[in-house]
């Protein structure tokens, strides 16, 4: 069923990554992203590995988890190493009629796979320890200085999270409209490309009908409640920095360094 | 001042495509809403119930006459947000008023918009959860409610504006029968503890035995208005009026017919039975 | 009686192997029979809409079986389709699958879906409409010109329209007004009668299905809690309310009333039939 799609899950949870400030762990994804783009070697990527397990570890996210989560993307993961793999230039190791293996592009290959790996595991990471509210109240406060530069940042943060909170409304009613057409005889699976696109059209319309007339209603009901935009709203939950919070950023701010002076080095 | 409400000449008329004629959804309707009541407005569908509903916060402003809501003019854009707060509202389908992906997040909209602060919302929100008897739900995602968990949901993000009215647009309609006793309880439980008025817009004819006063609409007028034992058992006028009355009147207007001597007020279950009894000796 | 339906220990378990793991429908065994007016019902979650949902195939059972005069529906998977023109299910609030240009179009879209000659689908758009309470010259209109209950009878049109034995209604009166609903549920008498078909009327309204079915099935708790004709269903009436479901109004005073020491039969579900079960009793008390 449709509804067993979900869209940046979230596991409810109370470790200490799930406590973090949502805005030092957006922050600190940004810096484990720039220190895994910065890595060169294996001294770095095992260190930036070392912390992405150590975060797993405390998150109690199960490791399982996070590896269902590559899935989607495992043809780009083999896309991307088969091309470093052959098209790298260097010492060749083997060769067969355009494909060439050389020792550096096994190691670019490898590093390639192991970045993009990471890359994902570590941007799930987030979005299965922070709700989608907590997300979007985090990127609020952090793109707030641009609200002076009259950037509608507010009205963007209200946007997602009603999006967010529409998605399983309009899943389970596209569900119940794909049920009435079916019931009246609609065929989703057999025939052409282009019959199957027409066939569409009887789920698409009342979807989209439906859609217009929920954001209709829905904008007359945040009237209703005195919803004025931005300007003088207050929150029920206010986000203020711990001690914790500190203690994640300095830690970040530490492998970056790491990674950067390891770079120097080439390790 | 003892009325909440009060609406003078009030005439309005959806705004209307070229070449088509003017029609009235509402036709000079004079009300006074007396504060602390109970009123249940019934009408058939397009007998401009729900257009006078939208009235009672400036959702709708008149085209003609007035609408005041304690004494504050509706059509003066100054007063919309108090207005608003004053007079809560409660629609018809569920899912398309609740904005916040979290129970508590959503019943705290309001008192937001309004710039409470933080601690306040905070103790606004849980007695708003705790009088609609939501509580366990506060951190529940609202999508996984039942519709008249839902409802009553909604309800609480208007209480938590301490309004002095609150108005729900068939509220009930796409509720089963246990979702609808449950927003009934809770909205009856509101009018009598916290004296909030209550405007129960609804064609469930059952819903308006227990109100202090019954109003039915038809074509942009008041047909009739009075407490629900002089408006429920005019079972022909309600015909009329594209209503039926409650079974119980329906079954006393027949044994009446029948020769028999019965009143025809007796508009909850035991009443009638106590009066068919009586009725039997006579 | 014929049978038309057979459900034999039909379960339906949602998210199997997940801790969400429910069951909605647990060995549940009915039968429909040929061309009567059947009424199901149950309170929300007691399994009905999966429960119908099962009988035209939309939904696939855990276990058990569906029969179709006889034949298991799931025999040739790839002839599902075929099942649903038979057994025609029109789903709560049906007015919001609606998406032709005009009212015709879109009663015919299931005609066509049954790849039918063109005399044919006109023949059947026409007398479908005419069943539903379409007017004629609504036919050429868009559907979203039209009210909410006109909309309703669009939709039912176009599920009529396939001329299915069995006709499903999911709380076909659900949100319209007292007269809105008298009217549409005077059509679907109408129809059943007309056609001879089977109707099957699920609601949650106990009125509803008192003033137009002959037999009842509730539903509770996953299974068949009760079965028989009105009369039957209503004489028990406190097992209704411990399911959950309420008995009509006009019982409720029966009740009341021999709870005061009226001798009346307590399974009066019209208010016609308690008016003449109450006939008797004053005559004999007080001739006049």
């Amino acid at each position: 069923m449709l509804k067993d799609i979900t869209l940046g899950q979230f596991f409810p949870g109370n470790t200490v990554i799930h406590r973090l400030d949502p805005r030092t762990k957006l922050l600190a994804v940004v810096f484990y992203i720039a220190a895994l783009f910065t890595a060169k070697w294996f001294v770095s990527y095992g260190l930036v590995l070392a912390f992405l397990l150590l975060c797993i570890h405390l998150s109690q996210v199960p490791f399982k988890s996070l590896v269902k989560g590559l899935r989607p993307v495992l043809f780009i993961l083999a896309f991307t190493a088969i091309l470093n793999l052959f098209y790298t230039p260097g010492r060749t190791l083997w060769h067969w009629w355009i494909f060439t293996v050389t020792i550096e592009g096994i190691f670019t290959a490898f590093f390639m796979l192991l970045r993009i790996t990471m890359l994902i595991m570590g941007t799930f990471l987030l979005t299965y320890t922070t709700s989608p509210i907590a997300l979007t109240d985090g990127l609020e406060s952090l793109l707030g200085p641009l609200k002076k530069l009259h950037a509608p940042v507010h009205e963007l943060s209200m946007m997602m999270s009603i999006a967010l909170r529409f998605i399983p409304t309009l899943i389970e009613e596209t569900d119940k409209i794909m049920s009435a057409q079916k019931a009246r005889g609609a065929d989703f699976e057999s025939g052409s490309l282009i019959q199957k696109a027409k066939a569409l059209i009887p789920i698409l319309v009342p979807l989209f009908i439906s859609a217009f007339r929920r954001a209709d209603e829905l904008a007359t009901a945040m009237e209703c409640r005195c919803y004025h935009g931005g300007d003088g709203r207050t929150k029920l939950h206010v986000l203020r920095y711990q001690g914790r919070d500190y203690g994640a950023s300095a830690a970040l701010a530490a492998l970056l360094a790491a990674v950067i002076v390891l770079r120097q080095f080439g390790l | 001042m003892s009325n909440i409400i009060e609406t003078k000449g009030l005439t309005f008329s959806y705004p209307q495509e070229e070449g088509e004629a003017v029609t009235l959804a509402l036709n000079g309707v004079e009300l006074s809403i007396e504060r602390g009541s109970f009123v249940v407005i019934l009408g058939h569908n397009g007998s401009g119930k729900s257009t006078l509903a939208k009235h009672f916060n400036a959702v709708l402003l008149p085209t003609g006459g007035q609408v005041l809501v304690e004494g504050l003019d509706t059509a003066d854009e100054a007063l919309l947000l108090e207005i608003r707060r004053r007079v809560g509202m409660v629609f018809q389908n569920p899912d398309n008023q609740i904005v916040a992906n979290v129970v508590e997040e959503d019943v705290a909209f309001g008192p937001e918009n309004l710039g409470v602060p933080t601690e306040e919302i905070r103790a606004r929100v849980d007695a708003a959860l705790r009088s609609v008897g939501m509580e366990p739900f506060t951190l529940h995602a609202p999508h996984m409610l039942s519709g008249g968990q839902k409802q009553r949901i909604a309800i609480a993000g208007v209480l938590a504006m301490e309004p002095g009215c609150i108005v729900l647009d068939e509220a009930t309609a796409m509720l089963d029968p246990s979702g609808r006793r449950e927003v009934l309880e809770a909205v009856e439980r509101m009018n009598r503890e916290k004296g909030i008025t209550i405007l129960l817009i609804t064609h469930h004819m059952d819903e308006a035995v227990n109100a202090s006063r019954v109003i039915v609409m038809d074509h942009g007028q008041v047909a009739l208005d009075g407490p629900p034992k002089a408006v429920l058992p005019q079972v022909d006028r309600l015909r009329e009026l594209g209503l039926t009355a409650p079974a119980t009147v329906e079954l006393l207007s027949r044994l009446r017919r029948d020769g028999w001597q019965v009143p025809l007020d007796a508009l909850s279950v035991e009443d009638c039975a106590a009066a068919i009894l009586a009725g039997l000796a006579k | 009686m014929e049978p038309i339906i057979k459900v034999e220990h039909l379960t339906h378990t949602y998210g199997e192997g997940t801790p969400f793991c429910r069951s909605a429908v647990k060995d549940v065994d009915l039968t429909i029979y040929k061309g009567e007016f059947l009424g199901i019902i149950g309170h929300t979650g007691s399994g009905k809409s999966t429960l119908i949902q099962h009988l035209n195939g939309l939904l696939r059972p855990t276990a058990g079986t569906v029969r179709l005069a006889g034949e298991d529906i799931w025999a040739d998977p790839k002839a599902i389709r075929k099942v649903r023109f038979r057994v025609g299910l029109v789903f709560q609030y049906p007015e919001y699958q609606l998406f032709e240009e005009t009212v015709y179009k879109d009663i015919a879209f299931g005609p066509r879906n049954m790849a039918l000659s063109e005399e044919e689908i006109d023949r059947r758009v026409r007398q479908a409409a005419a069943f539903a309470g379409v007017r004629e010259e609504l036919l050429e209109k868009s559907p979203f010109e039209l009210s909410g209950g006109q909309k309703r009878r669009v939709a039912i049109a176009g599920v009529i329209a396939m001329e299915p034995e069995v006709l499903i209604l999911d709380e076909p009166s659900a949100g319209l007004d007292p007269a809105g609903r008298e009217s549409l549920l005077r059509n679907i008498r109408q129809y059943h009668r007309a056609s001879g078909n089977t109707v099957v009327l699920v609601s949650h309204s106990m009125d509803e299905i008192a003033e137009n079915v002959d037999r009842i099935i509730v539903l509770a708790d996953a299974g068949v809690a009760m079965e028989g004709t009105p009369h039957e269903v209503f004489s028990r009436a406190e097992k209704l309310e411990a399911a959950g479901l309420s008995v009509p109004q006009v019982t409720k005073v029966a009740m009341a009333l021999r709870r005061l020491g009226v001798d009346i039969d307590p399974a009066v579900y019209t208010v016609g039939d308690l008016e003449l079960a109450l006939q008797p009793l004053r005559r004999r008390d007080a001739p006049c």
